[in-house]
């Protein structure tokens, strides 16, 4: 079988080259690039006094700890932590959260979108119906009804691990159970927030379906006696790729943004885990007339401002590139 | 037209039904419960609230009790607060929201629209691009670095407005211009997509050799139509923005409806989540109905059919 030809009408020939020669989708590119490689290497280097907590609290940036004559480059928290490294950290979780949960709703909104839109018919009236439905009940009942229904479960789930392995003398499963425990928090918002995030992927697939099932090159391997599943996945995921990507990188500052609306209310990220949000969170309470601590609010919402903002230009930049249909 | 109306009708009512349904089976069925306590109550106390509070017996007789009391407008008493009916709860709360989301929704579709209408007639110039530039880094910055921010500039530094609170119209500024943000920006880009997309169009072009002016071409026709896709997105706003923030409410410290929400669902309070539900539902069914009226009035090629 060879391979699904390109419809001409969905990717066409340069789309890629719309993208490069789109400047902020290309800085956001790289920026993007440069922030999840330092989060998710720095950390590991830094050395063990700084990320410690310590009685050196509230410094501000650029200055010395006083017992370990390290460098602060963006101040000391309430603990006594370094806020740089708790920035990193607070990045690899939230843009993990944001990836993962992305994944999971493109997983989902494209397998959706993808039934309902080649069965069509009465399959597709129902499924956009229901999809119609769930569009009217508010987004966050749903994330907060997710959060509290797997929360106890993860929890009870990896506390019954523990003591098992407790019971059996496996000390180092005994060890990573208890370590995992305060960090179950970060399974649970990537689960509730992918199972909600879905919605307009679905709707934005079906569409595109809608419109590929009636091309000739469909309609010819209908004809070789492909069944519908075999052409969903051969011949329409391929010409859907773009598609996904543009709406994969669209959903995952929505899924950041959601993330830390929830840490930046406490019903999020706990600590000792962080995120953008629970630091801004944390920045917030801090901050009255009278003694300013800035650095605690400002950098967290310099990072995340700037993040969110590189991740809509580089989608955006997709978008223009292979959906010059969309309007939005 | 009646026909359509009528339609519509019913299938906003059974919109209502589901997700009132949802949500009462999937808050009921959650772990936890509305009277649980720090400190255990005997088996009897918990019965006897639930009886008093009509949470007895299996979840489908819960339910199918709680509907009839909704069928007959009686929204039940919350299990948090309870000596407040969950209507006066959300009579409390909810002039509030609506006072400070109008305000909002009047910003984001009036700014929003002339934004967008100015960057599309200016197209690939200086002022589409700040335009544009500006909306997304509006749509990127979520209102809990906004909030704090304006309040850092205009009530601390500048003092020109309060920091919070409630009350006088100067109150209303800071945390409407919070909350409408984004949506001023999502409402300019598409109105500048939709009006590119009218500009483009056949009927403009023959509007303007029939000797119509630029700008006469664009309130008399162009405008008009442009509007249809901003108008379809303004129904679900207002819903939206109606029934409260929970972000810039708790930002400003405002005691408006946004809290309702959340708070119901940690308290495990099903009978004022469902009363939330029902109200935004509504909300929701009434703005998509102006919504669909609006568009025949606007467009005369589009007929409502039954």
């Amino acid at each position: 079988m060879p391979d699904a030809p390109k419809a001409a009408s969905i990717s066409r020939p340069g789309g890629w080259e719309i993208v490069r020669r789109n400047r902020p989708a290309m800085i956001s590119l790289i920026f993007l690039a440069v922030l999840v490689f330092v989060a998710f290497t720095v950390p590991f280097f830094l050395p063990e006094s700084l990320k410690a907590t310590s009685n050196a609290t509230f410094l501000p940036p650029l200055s010395l700890g006083p017992e370990t004559g390290l460098m602060h480059l963006c101040g000391t928290d309430v603990n006594g932590q370094d806020l740089f490294y708790r920035l990193l950290t607070g990045a690899q979780v939230s843009l993990g959260v944001g990836i993962i949960g992305a994944l999971i709703s493109l997983f989902i909104g494209t397998s959706y979108g993808m039934i309902s839109g080649y069965f069509g018919g009465r399959v597709d009236a129902f499924m956009m119906r229901a999809v119609d439905m769930l569009y009217a009940v508010p987004r966050i009942l749903f994330i907060m009804i997710f959060i509290a229904a797997f929360d106890s479960v993860f929890k009870d789930w990896l506390d019954g691990a523990r003591l098992w392995a407790q019971e059996k003398q496996w000390q180092s499963l005994e060890e990573a159970a208890r370590y995992l425990i305060p960090y179950s928090k970060i399974l649970v918002m990537i689960l509730s927030l992918g199972l909600v995030e879905w919605l307009t992927m679905a709707r934005i697939i079906r569409g595109q379906v809608l419109v590929l099932r009636e091309m000739t090159f469909v309609t010819a391997s209908r004809a070789m006696g492909q069944n519908g599943w075999t052409i969903l996945r051969k011949h329409l995921l391929p010409n859907l790729s773009t598609i996904i990507l543009t709406y994969l990188t669209l959903t995952i500052p929505a899924v950041i943004l959601d993330e830390s609306f929830l840490s930046f209310l406490g019903l999020g990220i706990e600590d000792p885990a962080s995120s953008w949000g629970s630091l801004l969170k944390d920045g917030a309470q801090v901050i009255n007339p009278f003694e300013s601590k800035w650095w605690l609010l400002a950098f967290p919402a310099l990072l995340m401002s700037l993040s969110l903002l590189a991740l809509n230009f580089l989608g955006d930049g997709l978008r223009d590139a292979f959906d010059p249909k969309s309007s939005d | 037209m009646v026909a359509f109306l009528l339609r519509r009708l019913l299938s906003s009512l059974l919109v209502l039904f589901f997700a009132v349904s949802l949500t009462f089976l999937l808050t009921r069925s959650l772990p936890g419960g509305p009277f649980d306590k720090e400190k255990a109550t005997s088996a009897q106390v918990q019965e006897n609230l639930e009886r008093q509070y009509k949470l007895k017996g299996t979840l489908w007789e819960q339910y199918t009790a709680y509907l009839n009391d909704l069928v007959h407008l009686d929204f039940r008493v919350s299990t948090k607060y309870r000596n407040w009916r969950v209507a006066e709860i959300l009579g409390q709360k909810m002039p509030t929201s609506i006072k400070l989301g109008g305000v909002a929704f009047i910003i984001a579709s009036v700014l929003g629209v002339f934004i967008g209408a100015l960057a599309a007639m200016r197209r690939d110039s200086m002022v589409d691009w700040t335009a544009m530039f500006g909306a997304i880094v509006a749509i990127s910055i979520p209102s809990f670095i906004t909030g704090p921010f304006l309040i850092a500039v205009f009530a601390l530094w500048l003092g020109w407005l309060p920091v919070g609170g409630w009350g006088t119209m100067s109150h209303l500024i800071l945390p409407a211009c919070c909350l409408a943000a984004p949506y001023v920006a999502y409402v300019a880009r598409l109105m500048r997509n939709s009006l590119l997309d009218v500009l483009k169009s056949d009927f403009l072009r023959t509007a303007k050799a029939k000797g119509l002016t630029e700008s006469q071409a664009l309130v008399k026709h162009a405008m008009k139509v442009a509007i249809l896709p901003v108008v379809t997105y303004l129904g679900p706003l207002a819903a939206h923005l109606l029934t409260g923030s929970m972000i810039v409410e708790s930002v400003f410290n405002i005691s408006g409806a946004g809290s309702i929400f959340v708070n119901a669902i940690q308290n495990r309070d099903a009978f004022l989540l469902c009363g939330a539900v029902v109200i935004y539902c509504t909300l929701l069914i009434v703005f998509n109905l102006i919504v669909d009226l609006l568009y025949s009035v606007l467009d005369k090629r589009i007929q409502l059919h039954a």
